[in-house]
């Protein structure tokens, strides 16, 4: 019954982002939209799911976006394209669909094709095969390792990327400058920074005890350093960026994105030098059982580790180019 | 048939509000939500699909005996994270878009290239 709601509450909100043209109420429209999504994934039974796209959807998404249209300006024109094609497009394409779905096999019925293949066996054999309780991360870690590999080298790619179009090598002077007009905003919000100062430590031990109890409870490596992330967002938002870029030194933090890459495919070469196939784990320790436990704790390690640098990373280099535009404004002026 | 096919529909819908606002809005960042919207719905069919009448979260537990298929809540989960990074990509490009044309219209910036050949 919840999901029903929920849903329907979905198709609202994405409505309302069509006719929206403020883009403030866009992206906030759209932090709402993630966070419906994640209840629903409660409602069917995808914890992990849940957790992930409240973090991030919720969470960071909103706030890149936000940084971004403090760049590109908040107002959206009005469309000069012809709504009335577009229309037609989508409806014939919607109608298409909906067709396709006349064939699907009904929700929640347990004889769907899906339930067939090799679900059952995660189900019915991960405790023998890998002795970690939550399906889900024995699937991620060890099952499908070589695909979530291939997730892990995107997230670092597209952490390049961003770097590769943001990044402006920034001078001790033009740092001076930006602080003077950052502290002024900052002192202002004294209860937010006394009890964010609080609230940070339990963040950052949060996103540990996510990281390594993800084997036994919805958690791992991608919600851990999304959290763990978070934290330092909230930090740089209260201090200013000069105070967190001297807590966080940039190339140490490049050096971690790598270096959880790194550690991540180490693991799979090591099992292959010892004669196994590409992250068979059990190659790492002469009782399989505990060869996957240590296995799947460090390649968690290597994907919270990346997904962590790469999205501080993203953080900095939007905020740090948003400064120097700001700065230049003013120097103009 | 209603009942069942609903959390599809729903899908269908979304699917097509993002792709509505990806093709008719001119703003790249509403594209970057249009997109944002369409990738969401994909998610919702994908957790739809492996949800089991009387099941629980895919964590092994004593007294359960139907889980939910855990299979595409793994592909989710990673999709979401690099969901985020290839979105934070595009808003990337948008902002330099911004510097470069002084503009995110899209026929705004389709005139100034026109004025330049």
């Amino acid at each position: 019954m919840i999901d029903i709601v929920l849903l329907a509450f979905l198709v609202g909100v994405a409505v309302a982002i069509v006719y929206m043209k403020d883009l403030l109420a866009v992206v906030m429209l759209t932090g709402i939209y993630s966070l419906l999504s994640a209840s629903f994934f409660v409602a069917m039974d995808s914890v992990d799911v849940a957790f992930t796209e409240a973090a991030v959807g919720a969470g960071i998404s909103t706030l890149l976006m936000l940084v971004a249209i403090t760049m590109t300006g908040r107002s959206e024109h009005p469309e000069r394209h012809k709504p009335l094609l577009a229309l037609a497009v989508v409806i014939v394409t919607g109608s298409l669909l909906i067709y396709g779905t006349l064939d699907m096999p009904y929700f929640g019925s347990a004889e769907a094709p899906i339930h067939q293949h090799v679900a059952p066996r995660y189900i019915n054999d991960s405790m023998q095969e890998i002795g970690v309780p939550n399906i889900v991360t024995s699937v991620l870690a060890s099952y499908r390792a070589f695909d979530t590999f291939g997730e892990v080298v995107v997230i670092f790619t597209a952490g390049i990327g961003v770097l590769a179009l943001l990044s402006v090598v920034r001078r001790t002077e033009d740092s001076s400058k930006i602080e003077s007009f950052n502290t002024s905003m900052h002192e202002q919000h004294l209860i937010l920074r006394v009890v964010i100062k609080m609230l940070i430590p339990f963040i950052l031990l949060f996103a540990f005890y996510v990281q390594f109890h993800g084997d036994f409870g919805p958690g791992g490596g991608f919600q851990a350093g999304v959290i763990f992330a978070s934290a330092i967002f909230l930090y740089a938002m209260l201090f200013g960026m000069n105070t967190t870029r001297r807590v966080i030194n940039q190339s140490v933090i490049k050096f971690l994105a790598a270096f959880g890459v790194l550690l991540y495919g180490s693991v799979g070469v090591v099992s292959l030098l010892n004669g196994k196939n590409f992250f068979d784990y059990s190659a790492l320790s002469s009782d399989p059982v505990a060869g996957q436990h240590l296995g799947i704790l460090l390649i968690e390690l290597g994907v919270g580790l990346t997904v962590a640098s790469v999205m501080v990373i993203i953080f900095f280099n939007f905020v740090g180019r948003r400064d120097i535009s700001q700065m230049k404004e003013k120097k103009d002026i | 048939m209603l009942m069942g096919l609903y959390n599809y529909w729903v899908v269908v819908v979304l699917m097509m509000i993002g792709f509505y606002i990806v093709i008719a809005h001119g703003n790249l960042i509403k594209k970057i939500v249009g997109l944002t919207i369409f990738q969401t719905s994909v998610f919702i069919f994908y957790i739809s699909m492996s949800k089991v009448d009387g099941g629980t979260a895919p964590i092994l537990a004593d007294g359960i005996n139907q889980y939910s298929n855990p299979l595409p809540h793994v592909l989710i989960l990673t999709a979401i994270v690099v969901g985020i990074a290839t979105t934070a990509v595009g808003l990337a490009l948008a902002v330099r878009i911004k510097e470069a044309y002084g503009s995110i219209e899209e026929d705004e910036i389709q005139k100034m290239d026109n004025l330049d050949c």
